[in-house]
C-alpha cells in the first residue's frame, strides 16, 4: 500500500530529452515506474530508454492514457509545463525545478485546487512507494525498503539520510515525499499526513521538516487527532536570522519560522521530536512501540 | 532580494503612489545640495537592515549647511555590520497619524495576504494581532477597487483617507505581481495634510522571478566572502565559527551545522555542495573552506545524486593544487561509496560511514566541545 502514486499511475516526463530528464527516466524504469511517455517539443516520433516521445502532453495523453506527469523542464518554463499537464487531464504532478518564480508557483496550485490536481514540488526530489515499487523523483533507488512508514519532508538529501537510517534499522516505508523546499509549493504538511493517516500500510510517520514559514505549527495541530506514532526531525537549529539556508523556503524573518517554536508545537502535539537525524530510528522504536 | 528604501520608492512613485520629495545623496556636497532643493530633510541611510531610525541611521537637517555636517558624520559609518556609503536625502513630513500596510504571500494558504493597521510606524511584528486586518487574495480575481474599500471600512477609515487607501491597496498589489515581490509594505504609512503618503517603504524582490525583470539592479546583501562563493552558484552563509563545512543538499547542509552544534562545536559557515554536484564544482566550494583558514573541515556527504568518487576526486584535486593544511573530517556514503572511499584511503584520508561520529571527530580536533 501507498499513498498518491501506485503501480497504477501511468507517468509521463515533460523535458525526457534533456540530461536530467533522461538520466532520471532511465532509474524510474529500473525501480519500476510505468513511465508511458516525454515530452519534448518537435521531437516527437523519438525513443528516450524506449519511451516514446511526444511534441505535446495532448497527444502523449491520448495515445498513453497517461494520469501523471514529472516535469524536469527549466524554471521558466515551469508554469507552462505545469499548464500544459493540468490542463489535459493529468491530475498528479511532480515538479523537480527548482527556482520557480513564487507569483508562478501560486498560480499552478490555485489552477491545481480547482481541476483537483495534486501537486508534488516544486523543488522536490518527488515521490516514491516502496510498497508499490514505483516512483516519480530523482531520490537514489537503492535507500528504501517496503514497510509500514511514512515519510514527509521538505529537503531532499537529508530525506535520503533518514530513509537510509530507517532502512538499515528495520524499518520500511509505504511512501517517501518531498514538498518541496520553496515558500509555495503544492502539498502541506496536513495533506500528506491526512493521506497517511487514511492508509491502512501505514503505521507511523515521519516528519522532516526546517525552518521557515509555519507549516511544522499548522501541522501540529492536526496530529493531534492524527492516531499514529509521530516522529518529528527539523532542520535549521544553529540558523542565524534573515538568512536563506539554501532553500528559498528556509528563512526566519521578522522572528517568525524558528525552529524553537515548530518544536513547541510538535512537542505539545504529541509528536516525538528529536535533536538529530541519527536519533529518529530509536525514536520511531520507541514510539510504535508504545503505542 | 531587498531593494534599498530609495529604490523601492522609486517603484512606488511609477505606479503612482505619493512619496516625498526626495533624493539619493553619495557625498556632503551632494546632501548640501539636496536640502537646497527641496528644504528641511531626512537623512536616511540606505542600507539593508531594519530598525535604523533607532541605531542613528535617520537624522534631520534643516539648512543646506547643517546637511552637509550631518551627512558627513552619517557617510561611512557603521550601521549594525553595514558600511553607509549612500543616503536617501527626502523632505520632512509634519504627518498626524502613521499606519501600516503590506502585500505579501501567505505560504500557508498559499495566496496573496494584504495586512493593514492604524498603528504604524513600529514594526508589524510588535502590533496586537487586534489591531490588523487581513485580506487575502484570489490571485484568480486580483485586487480591484472594492478589496481596497472593504479594507478601509474594516480598518474603519472614511472619507477621503478610505477613498485613497483604496486606490492605494490596488497599485501595491499590481507592484507585488508584476515585479514579482516577495513584500512590499509602506510603514509608516502617513496621513500629512489630510493626505496619503509613503514615509517609508520596503521591496522584496523574489530572487527565482529576476530573469523576468533585466532591467533590476542586482543587489548581493552578503558578506565579501559570502558575495565570492554565490558567484560560483553555491549556497553560502557565513557564521561566527571555525570549523568549516560542507554538506550535500540544503537540508543536509543545516543538519550538518546543527550537528557541530550540538557536539559543541562552533560551526564557520553553511555551504550546500548541491544535490548533485559534480568534481569542479564540489573542488570550488572545498577551495573556498581552505581559504577561511579553519580549524578543520568537515565534509558531510549523503551521496544520492552526488556521487562519492566524484567528491573523493575534488578532495584530492583541491590537496594536490592547492593544498589542504588543516584536519580534514570526511563522512562518505551512497552512491559509488566504495570507490570513493578507496580513493581517499589512498592518499591517507580515512572516511566515516556515519554522520555523528564524524562530526563529533572534527569538533574534537577543533579542540572545541563538551568536556
Amino acid at each position: 500500500m501507498a499513498i498518491i502514486l501506485t503501480k497504477q499511475s501511468k507517468i509521463l516526463v515533460q523535458g525526457i530529452t534533456g540530461h536530467q530528464g533522461r538520466f532520471h527516466t532511465r532509474q524510474m524504469l529500473a525501480y519500476g515506474a510505468q513511465v508511458v511517455g516525454g515530452i519534448s517539443p518537435g521531437k516527437a516520433g523519438e525513443s528516450v530508454e524506449g519511451v516514446p516521445v511526444f511534441d505535446t502532453v495532448a497527444e502523449a495523453v491520448q495515445q498513453t492514457g497517461a494520469d501523471a506527469s514529472i516535469v524536469f523542464v527549466p524554471a521558466p518554463f515551469a508554469k507552462d509545463a505545469a499548464f500544459e499537464a493540468m490542463e489535459n487531464g493529468i491530475r498528479l504532478l511532480v515538479m523537480i525545478p527548482e527556482h520557480v518564480p513564487v507569483q508562478d508557483s501560486i498560480d499552478i496550485v490555485t489552477r491545481a485546487e480547482e481541476l483537483g490536481v495534486i501537486v508534488i514540488g516544486p523543488n522536490t526530489f518527488g515521490i516514491i512507494s516502496p510498497g508499490e515499487q514505483t516512483k516519480m523523483g530523482i531520490m537514489p533507488n537503492h535507500i528504501y525498503r517496503p514497510g509500514p512508514v511514512g515519510v514527509v519532508a521538505r529537503s531532499g538529501t537529508l530525506s535520503y539520510e533518514i530513509a537510509f537510517s530507517l532502512t538499515n534499522g528495520g524499518f520500511g516505508q509505504t511512501t517517501v515525499i518531498g514538498m518541496g523546499g520553496d515558500p509555495v509549493v503544492g502539498q502541506t504538511f496536513i495533506s500528506v499526513l491526512h493521506q497517511f493517516k487514511n492508509d491502512p500500510a501505514t503505521q507511523a510517520v515521519v516528519m522532516v521538516g526546517e525552518i521557515g514559514g509555519s507549516a511544522e505549527e499548522e501541522a501540529a495541530e492536526y496530529l493531534k487527532s492524527f492516531g499514529k506514532p509521530v516522529v518529528a526531525y527539523l532542520a535549521g537549529r544553529a540558523a542565524p536570522p534573515g538568512k536563506r539556508m539554501g532553500h528559498a523556503g528556509a528563512i526566519i524573518e521578522r522572528g517568525r519560522g524558528t525552529l524553537e517554536s515548530k518544536e513547541k508545537a510538535l512537542t505539545a502535539a504529541g509528536a516525538s521530536v528529536v535533536t538529530m537525524p541519527w536519533q529518529v530510528v530509536d525514536a520511531l522504536r520507541e514510539a510504535m512501540g508504545s503505542h | 532580494m531587498k531593494q534599498y528604501e530609495y529604490l523601492a520608492k522609486a517603484v512606488l512613485r511609477e505606479h503612482g503612489i505619493p512619496t516625498p520629495a526626495g533624493r539619493l545623496v553619495r557625498t556632503p556636497d551632494q546632501a548640501y545640495e539636496a536640502v537646497a532643493a527641496i528644504g528641511p530633510a531626512a537623512l536616511k541611510a540606505q542600507v539593508l537592515v531594519g530598525g535604523r531610525g533607532k541605531a542613528g541611521g535617520i537624522r534631520f537637517a534643516s539648512t543646506p549647511d547643517e546637511a552637509r555636517t550631518v551627512a558627513q558624520a552619517m557617510l561611512g559609518m557603521n550601521l549594525k555590520g553595514y558600511t553607509v556609503e549612500q543616503l536617501y536625502a527626502e523632505a520632512k513630513l509634519e504627518i498626524q497619524q502613521e499606519f501600516y500596510i503590506s502585500v505579501t504571500t501567505d505560504r500557508n494558504r498559499k495566496v496573496p495576504l494584504v495586512m493593514a493597521s492604524l498603528k504604524g510606524g513600529v514594526e508589524i511584528e510588535e502590533v496586537a494581532d487586534d489591531d490588523i486586518v487581513r485580506q487575502w487574495v484570489n490571485p484568480r480575481v486580483g485586487v480591484l477597487p472594492y478589496f481596497g474599500r472593504e479594507l478601509a471600512a474594516r480598518l474603519g477609515l472614511t472619507g477621503v483617507i478610505a477613498k485613497e487607501l483604496a486606490d492605494l491597496v490596488v497599485k501595491l498589489y499590481q507592484i507585488y505581481r508584476e515585479r514579482d515581490a516577495e513584500l512590499v509594505e509602506i510603514n509608516p504609512l502617513a496621513v500629512v495634510d489630510g493626505h496619503l503618503i509613503a514615509a517609508d517603504a520596503r521591496l522584496n524582490l523574489d530572487d527565482s522571478a529576476l530573469f523576468r525583470h533585466p532591467d533590476v539592479e542586482r543587489i548581493d546583501e552578503g558578506s565579501a566572502l559570502e558575495q565570492k562563493v554565490h558567484q560560483i552558484g553555491l549556497a553560502y552563509v557565513e557564521l561566527d565559527g571555525d570549523i568549516a563545512i560542507m554538506a550535500n543538499g540544503a537540508g543536509m547542509a543545516m543538519a550538518t551545522v546543527d550537528a557541530i552544534q550540538y557536539f559543541g562545536g562552533k560551526p564557520a559557515n553553511f555551504l550546500d555542495a548541491g544535490g548533485g554536484a559534480s568534481v569542479e564544482p564540489t573542488a570550488q566550494a572545498l577551495d573556498v573552506l581552505v581559504s577561511m583558514n579553519p580549524k578543520v573541515i568537515f565534509i558531510n556527504i549523503f551521496g544520492g545524486i552526488t556521487r562519492c568518487d566524484d567528491v573523493a576526486k575534488a578532495i584530492l584535486q583541491v590537496k594536490a593544487t592547492r593544498g589542504i593544511p588543516v584536519p580534514l573530517v570526511v563522512r562518505l556514503v551512497g552512491t559509488n561509496e566504495q570507490e570513493g572511499v578507496r580513493l581517499l584511503e589512498e592518499a591517507g584520508i580515512s572516511a566515516y560511514s556515519d554522520m555523528a561520529p564524524a562530526a563529533e571527530r572534527a569538533v574534537m580536533l577543533a579542540g572545541e566541545g563538551r568536556a
